[in-house]
């Protein structure tokens, strides 16, 4: 098999992954071993993991809070994702975070952020140092496109492009805010437009097909590395789920036939047919690749369930540092 | 010991800490070329070049957010609002990103930043420039709260605050950037959490902070002519707040009056009666009084805003009330 193949073989694994995993989270959440707010990503699959499959462990990512995927994508173990979900002290934030805040530090997953939009500056502060210390990472930041109509989106955008940051600035565009269409409540609605009002490099990428995902992330990255340009690239995409656990999957905002017509689009049926067709893998292959994603989904919903809850004197914990 | 304007003290610590410290930045609105909208910036960008001190756009929520990432990515940023009346802009980030930082990440990611700048009214600036916004900051855990009201204490808690692996809000009095005094050079901490008495008493205590220490100092003057012996006792910092300094001063004089710069209702006032009377109930022999600005927005001419004002007067006034002399 190529390098590429390998790459494009890891890059299903990874898509397949989150699907399972988001699964039996969604299993979870009903069985009440989850709580509060859980955002799915079911549907955007091939935007994690097409961008984070192009950088370097040494890049920085954040995210908003239907960050499950990219927290996967990144490395943090499934059971240690699962766990933070289930509040457990074994969570990747220690039970304190929950789904809305996973982080994990030593990967550079620099967080799941809850107000929308809020954590785009602290993308570019992160790109800020990155410049200061001399390096040559990038920091990618995901968002939505309803954070596009927050001023912080706005007044982000314009000191990353006159200081040159080297920030990749990621919309997820699902269509969707909660329950609003984008183009109800935003005047210009390809987010891209909004490039030009800061002079800074842009793309439409297609968010079903993880390669274009890849290739469009590879080349903000290049332009990053190189000179320090910040990139935003408006990737289309779709969210199979509700925007929370707590709303159905269609209904009041939207129809079942635009969203069945949406899951034609599949990025994990598009990207594993693409292999098929190239002979790089088989249905057995991929029975096979299933297989053991569910098992090791299944392993983490375990790890999080046998999980201690944090110690009562972890309440007191992390407020102010040494 | 060197006299120095409040402003060059701060001026001082801030090219102190830079120059021990590489990590240690200045971002905010005219910080660089207009050298500081009150000067406290002097220099720096002389000193240090622009990669160091940096000018920013009019845009407070923005910058303070590029700060909390920079700190996330382990600078120690310094970040600059021309005065906290435009910061509330900022709250989102200091509130919901610097202060929760350590906490929902399960204590990973450290939040080494400062946020500084000029706090409360100054001279006819009328409502939306003459705020004093401390009961705010001061309700937030996750974050300290100084309010420094000398030179030598502005300083101290300066570095000390630049030096703090927490987000440290530092206010500076607006109308204390000229008052001068002494001044240690070099290593000169003032620790976060500490009060101090300013002037000895044994008649009624007189708790303050920022600028109205001076306002106390000058009532504990009147009352001194009226043979009242007032203790002032300077918070300095008001998150974490000093309970045993003001517990052993009430224990002495029995009498309290709390002055501050801001709003009566929910103010800092409300949490330092609240620690005596839990705590020293039994010492008290009056009911603690209050000195605040006045329960309105602040008016712009000046005989109004001086009624709005905490005063020498006023606040001799209550401590007379509380001593039962009127």
């Amino acid at each position: 098999m190529t390098a590429t193949s390998e790459l494009h073989v890891a890059m299903l694994r990874r898509m397949l992954l989150i699907r399972r995993f988001e699964e039996k989270a969604a299993e979870a959440y009903a069985l009440g071993k989850i709580g509060g707010f859980c955002h799915l990503y079911i549907g955007q699959e091939a935007v994690a993991v097409g961008s984070l499959s192009a950088l370097r462990e040494d890049d920085y990512a954040i995210s908003s809070y239907r960050e499950h995927g990219q927290a996967l994508v990144r490395g943090i173990p499934p059971g240690a994702v699962m766990a933070e979900l289930f509040g457990k002290a074994t969570g990747c934030s220690k039970g304190k975070g929950g789904s809305m805040h996973l982080f994990d530090a030593s990967r550079r997953f620099m967080g799941g952020h809850g107000i929308v939009g809020g954590h785009i500056p602290l993308a570019a502060g992160m790109a800020f140092a990155i410049k200061y210390q001399g390096g040559d990472q990038v920091c990618i930041c995901y968002f939505g496109e309803a954070a596009v109509n927050i001023g912080a989106f706005h007044e982000t955008l314009n000191m990353a492009s006159v200081w040159k940051l080297p920030v990749i600035f990621l919309c997820e565009n699902n269509r969707y805010g909660m329950g609003t269409a984008f183009e109800r409540v935003a005047a210009v609605t390809d987010v891209v437009e909004h490039a030009c009002s800061y002079d800074m490099a842009a793309e439409v990428v297609d968010g079903m097909n993880a390669l274009t995902v890849y290739d469009a992330t590879r080349r903000a990255a290049d332009r990053a590395r190189k000179g320090g340009h910040p990139t935003l690239l408006e990737v289309r995409t779709y969210r199979y789920m509700g925007h929370s656990m707590s709303d159905p999957l269609h209904g009041v905002y939207r129809t079942k036939d635009e969203v069945e017509e949406q899951k034609k689009k599949d990025p994990i049926t598009q990207l594993a047919e693409k292999l098929k067709e190239e002979k790089v893998i088989d249905q057995a292959h991929l029975d096979t690749m299933d297989a053991e994603i569910h098992s090791e989904v299944d392993e983490a919903v375990k790890f999080a369930d046998e999980s201690p809850d944090p110690d009562a004197a972890e309440l007191y914990t992390d407020v102010l540092a040494d | 010991m060197p006299t120095l304007t409040y402003r060059d003290a701060l001026n001082q610590a801030l090219r102190e800490e830079m120059q021990r410290d590489p990590s240690v930045f200045l971002m905010g609105e005219e910080v660089g070329v207009y050298q500081g909208a009150y000067k406290v910036s002097r220099g720096l960008l002389e000193e240090f070049g622009a990669q160091r001190v940096v000018d920013t756009p009019i845009a407070e929520l923005g910058f303070a957010g590029i700060g909390v990432g920079a700190a996330m990515a382990g600078l120690r940023p310094v970040i600059e609002f021309m005065t906290w009346n435009f910061a509330l802009l900022a709250l989102d980030q200091i509130v919901n990103a610097a202060a929760k930082m350590l906490y929902m990440s399960g204590g990973q990611i450290r939040m080494p930043i400062v946020f500084r700048g000029p706090n409360g009214a100054a001279l006819q600036l009328s409502s939306q420039h003459s705020q004093a916004w401390e009961s705010w900051l001061a309700h937030i855990p996750g974050l300290k709260v100084v309010a420094p009201a000398t030179p030598a204490d502005a300083k101290g808690l300066l570095k000390s605050a630049i030096r703090d692996n927490n987000p440290v809000i530092v206010l500076e009095g607006e109308m204390l950037y000229n008052l001068k005094g002494d001044v240690p050079e070099g290593e000169h901490l003032v620790p976060i959490g500490r009060a101090e008495v300013k002037r000895e008493g044994t008649d009624v205590t007189l708790i303050c902070h920022s600028k109205t220490v001076s306002v106390a100092l000058k009532a504990a003057e009147q009352l001194a002519e009226q043979n009242v012996s007032a203790e002032v006792v300077d918070l300095r910092t008001l998150r974490p707040i000093d309970e045993a300094a003001i517990l052993a001063s009430v224990a002495k004089t029995n009498r309290a009056v709390v002055v501050e710069e801001g709003w009566p209702h929910v103010g800092i006032g409300a949490q330092v009666v609240d620690i005596i009377q839990r705590d020293a109930f039994d010492q008290l022999d009056a009911p603690v009084q209050r000195v605040t600005q006045a329960d309105v927005p602040m008016p712009y001419n000046k005989h109004l805003e001086r009624a709005a004002k905490a005063s020498p007067e006023k606040v001799a006034a209550a401590a007379r009330r509380v001593l039962y002399l009127e």
